[in-house]
């Protein structure tokens, strides 16, 4: 064994050409002498699962929001007895968290009360509150679509004056910026409204699970909780069904073998049927491609809405499939038909308190696992998604007052500094004087672009400080499935001398499958996934739908069982070994692959 | 009817109704096929077989001459006539048709097997257990027990045939004279069915459990596996390889392979089974493949099932026979430890839902590497 702690945080060098990266970064992000002491006794790793790339300055406000909306959900709403949130911290560029435990046994024994009750009602009129929250989702969606942006006028409208307003365009844009930055706020605090209630219960049915049948299969106790038709597969359904619609109609050579979506649509144009296939397009697009190839953590991550080739091409692989005369239908009936044949027969074994109990806690996980897995779309895809378009909106405010050269070089800025470059901004206006930001910000942006690209260039350490005995935060468990196994790869503890493989990480999805390795670091090389292929990648997203039709199996860097790519791989039928640590870094394209889904082991051939 | 299936009949034909002509010995195996359950093949020479042995040239006859006038109470006499028609029917040539089948049965039987090659004398080496059966005609349930003989090692077709012989034979031992004089049984009314089975030559034995013995969740199927016969695993000579299976999701839910130092091979040629030191890379290998722990941990399930209740079986892989036909049950009883108590509530009868979330997330998880304690809970493996 080698050492037992990581790297201090405070000793971990800044990479040659990255000095001054701090002032990317609000203040509160960094690891100062002021906390240095809080700081050091902590043990933070790598998010590697939400925040993988750089952060860039503005997108710190994804993790900004669930740093406070998961911390105040469990500390301050719900009372969770034995946790408070997840801190925060950008070192060298990237993303580490750390949770909060409540060591005092004294002080956690006063919030079990509180808890229960809290919670309690939570998951009594959990039906009736889920059905609250996908209006209030829906509310906060429309909300931000309805945040108008515009450009600030030469001169007022004469309406100004006439209805006696008061107020200016320069008034609206800085309320409009406050608008939305508060609308990311609200949704991440619904997010947080049931996601760390949903993970309490599915983790003690899970624990319950493995006391009642010691060594059960993690995957097969998630099994008896899924198939439930989720949300975030209905975007793929949608490409499926238009699939389906282009081959009836007799318009899929037209879609099939033009990679062009601006192409195809003007081919399909000049038809009836063509038409009617648009129609139904359209019908598709709003709220299904309001999903992102990505996390949605990030303002470049591809959006089905912004860049139609993904979509396009999915419905092409499609229409070939059904060319060919195969299924594209997912088999849920059978993922239906499983989950209920498992939890009949482990419950055939019970009797008395545990029957009792196992159907309660089973019906309770079952209850909650809507939300666990529909959340997301709403959140990270169809919120975010219109976010930062918005966002590009005063880009584009920007790039019109000369501040930026490219609506995107905004988000090289942070929250605080966007909203000074838009007082700088309404300020000129006002004034009729210069604004200070063309002289400015260009330069500064080129200079963030270069240490950006340098910031990427470092391999971030899985993780700081000394691991904790203890953790007992849902989310740390569940999500990122931090474990003594991955703590322990992660310090470079390797697999057991002789073992028959090269990387271990989580069954996440059952299945053995030899096959070729394609590497794919972001959602943009996805295309280059050939049939058949193992897809190789930092973390998958549930958006790459298509793909998941497509690959044999799936290895990830990052992820637990309740990971998205554990749950589609799952529901495609596709093995997947998730949360290996290093597998984007051994694994080169084109290598020949043996996954084992059920082991979670993955041996590289040659 | 053929001659062939006239004189003999392969396991998985012999059906219930057919004790007569089988024997109990051969009907069970058939039966067990026929529920799915793979034992070591083989063929039964029927009663007919025997029957025309005797009414061939008039060996009835002989033999009811010879038995006239014996004395159950006189040891010595039974004695000599046990040896008087033992030799008569060893001595007389079988009836062609019946040679002939049984000649057939038997190279059915080597082609079974791949690993088994003609010798050069136009022979076949594989070993067989001939096992005499009696039946009475008119007494179905009359018991013999204790009167079958079995002999292990017979290889190639001449040994068969002898041996077939010795089986027939060993109906006129002075004690089943006796036996039958005793209890008023007419000698001519018995028949003698023979047994051949195919001798387990295992790559790879050992027993199972249809629960985990450790803890008695009936979730599981547990199994003890070494290389060679099961002996090894039986007697306790080595530590096996230990495998733990869910029956219910049939998914591997843990494997420890040991180092496995012995194990017993049967050795043909020398017709015996000799106990061997493994040096090579077997030693640490696991004795099983994840499918073959599978078809095992399925093959549990059905005869747990057909029992209803949980078993106890004795297996083997079979080194001579192709997959899926080479995984042989041995032997089943009931489980006997856990099946007879109630099982052990986990529960604490006053808990509910809510009281389990909050003790969940009291506990945690233990993370400190290295950690002897270390509680793997939530999304750990």
């Amino acid at each position: 064994m080698t050492d037992t702690r990581f790297p201090n945080p405070f000793d971990v060098p800044t990479p040659e050409g990255c000095e001054g990266w701090e002032d990317l970064y609000p203040y509160y992000y960094l690891f100062s002498e002021e906390r240095r002491e809080l700081e050091e006794s902590k043990f933070w790793f790598f998010d590697g699962m939400h925040h993988p790339e750089v952060l860039y300055p503005f997108d710190t406000i994804t993790s900004e929001s669930w740093w406070v909306a998961l911390g105040e959900m469990n500390s301050r709403v719900y009372i969770v007895p034995p946790a408070l949130g997840i801190d925060h911290r950008v070192l060298n560029g990237r993303l580490y968290i750390s949770a909060n435990a409540i060591t005092d046994e004294a002080v956690v024994g006063a919030r079990v009360a509180h808890f229960m009750e809290r919670a309690g009602y939570y998951y009594e009129h959990w039906d009736e509150l889920y059905a609250k929250w996908q209006d209030k989702a829906r509310e906060t969606i429309e909300e931000l679509k309805a945040v108008e942006i515009k450009p600030l006028p030469e001169m007022e409208d004469i309406e100004v004056v006439h209805s006696g307003r008061g107020l200016t365009s320069a008034y609206d844009l800085l309320v409009a910026y406050n608008r939305v930055v508060e609308n990311m706020h609200k949704i991440w605090h619904l997010h947080f409204e049931f996601l760390n209630l949903g993970y309490a219960a599915y983790l003690t049915y899970f624990g319950f699970c493995k006391q009642l049948f010691p060594d059960i299969p993690d995957q097969v106790v998630a099994q008896m909780v899924a198939g439930i038709d989720v949300l975030l597969f209905r975007p793929d359904a949608e490409l499926k069904k238009l699939a389906k619609k282009a081959v009836e109609l007799g318009v899929g050579d037209a879609i099939r073998d033009e990679p062009d979506p601006d192409a195809v649509i003007s081919v399909l144009e000049q038809s009836d049927a063509g038409q009617r296939w648009i129609a139904e397009l359209e019908k598709a697009k709003d709220p299904w491609f309001y999903f992102s190839t990505g996390s949605g953590f990030y303002h470049h991550h591809k959006t089905w809405i912004n860049d139609q080739t993904f979509p396009f091409s999915g419905i092409a692989d499609y229409i070939r499939k059904i060319e060919a005369g195969e299924s594209i239908e997912r088999p849920l009936d059978d993922v239906i038909a499983e989950r209920d044949r498992l939890s009949t027969e482990y419950a055939s074994l019970l009797d008395g308190d545990d029957l009792k109990n196992f159907n309660e806690q089973l019906g309770l996980a079952r209850t909650v696992f809507p939300f666990i897995e529909d959340h997301n779309f709403y959140v990270e895809h169809w919120h975010h998604a219109v976010f930062w378009n918005k966002m590009r909106e005063f880009g584009q405010i920007f790039v019109d007052a000369g501040f930026f050269e490219e609506v995107d070089d905004m988000f090289y800025l942070h929250r605080f500094e966007v909203e000074a470059a838009l007082y700088d901004l309404i300020a000129s206006w006002g004034v009729g004087t210069a604004a200070r930001g063309p002289g400015y910000w260009p330069k500064e942006v080129a200079r963030r672009k270069v240490l950006f690209a340098k910031l990427a260039e470092w391999q971030p350490l899985p993780a700081l400080g000394e691991p904790p005995e203890v953790v007992t935060e849902p989310f740390t468990i569940m999500l990122w499935g931090i474990t003594t196994d991955s703590i322990q790869n992660w310090l470079g503890i390797d697999a057991a001398e002789g073992a028959d493989y090269d990387l271990s990480g989580f069954a996440g999805s059952p299945g053995t499958v030899e096959g070729v390795a394609r590497v794919i670091l972001n959602a943009d090389e996805l295309s280059d996934v050939q049939e058949g292929e193992i897809l190789v990648c930092p973390i998958t997203n549930p958006s790459w739908g298509p793909v998941f039709s497509k690959i044999a199996a799936a290895v990830t860097d990052i992820g637990g069982m309740m990971s998205h790519a554990s749950i589609v791989c799952r529901e495609y039928g596709v093995p997947a070994v998730v949360g290996t640590g290093f597998a984007t870094q051994r694994i080169k394209t084109g290598q020949r692959l043996l996954v084992n889904g059920a082991e979670g082991t993955v041996k590289i051939l040659e | 009817m053929t001659a062939d299936s006239r004189f003999i009949l392969k396991f998985e034909d012999c059906h219930d109704d057919c004790v007569a002509l089988v024997g109990g010995k051969s009907t069970g195996l058939g039966s067990m096929i026929r529920a799915g359950v793979p034992v070591p093949p083989g063929f039964s020479v029927t009663t007919h077989a025997y029957r025309a042995m005797l009414g061939d040239g008039g060996l009835e006859r002989e033999i009811a001459e010879i038995l006239e006038g014996a004395d159950s109470d006189d040891v010595d006499g039974l004695d000599a006539i046990s040896e008087k028609i033992g030799s008569r029917i060893i001595d007389r040539p079988m009836p062609p048709e019946v040679e002939t089948a049984i000649r057939a049965g038997y190279k059915d039987l080597v082609s079974l097997c791949s690993g088994r090659h003609e010798s050069g004398t136009g022979d076949y080496d594989l070993p067989v257990a001939v096992r005499s059966s009696a039946t009475a005609e008119d007494l179905p349930n009359a018991s013999f027990a204790g009167q079958q003989d079995t002999f292990l090692w017979v290889v190639g077709i001449e040994d068969v045939l002898t041996h077939v012989k010795r089986c027939w034979a060993s109906l006129y031992t002075a004690r089943a004279i006796a036996y039958r004089m005793e209890r008023g049984y007419a000698h001519e009314k018995v028949y003698m069915s023979v047994c051949i089975q195919k001798m387990v030559n295992a790559r790879s034995a050992g027993v199972m459990f249809t629960l985990n013995p450790i803890n008695g969740d009936r979730s599981k199927v547990a199994i003890d596996a070494s290389w060679g016969l099961g002996e090894s695993v039986a007697s306790g000579e080595v530590t096996p390889d230990n495998y733990l299976v869910d029956k219910i999701a049939m998914k591997i839910a843990r494997k420890t392979v040991s180092s496995k130092a012995i194990e017993y091979r049967a050795i043909p040629s020398e017709r015996r089974v000799a106990l061997i030191e493994i040096t090579d890379e077997r030693r640490e290998a696991p004795c099983l493949s994840d499918d073959e722990i599978l078809v095992l941990s399925r093959l549990a399930r059905n005869v747990e099932a057909h029992h209803q209740r949980p078993q106890d079986l004795e297996w083997a892989i079979d080194a001579d026979l192709e997959p899926p036909n080479n995984v042989l049950l041995l032997q089943s009883r009931p489980e006997t430890v856990w099946s007879d108590q109630d099982r052990t509530q986990v529960s604490e009868a006053s808990n509910s839902t809510m009281d389990y979330i909050v003790a969940n997330l009291l506990t945690g998880v233990r993370l400190r590497p290295g950690d002897p304690e270390s509680a793997e809970r939530g999304g750990v493996r």
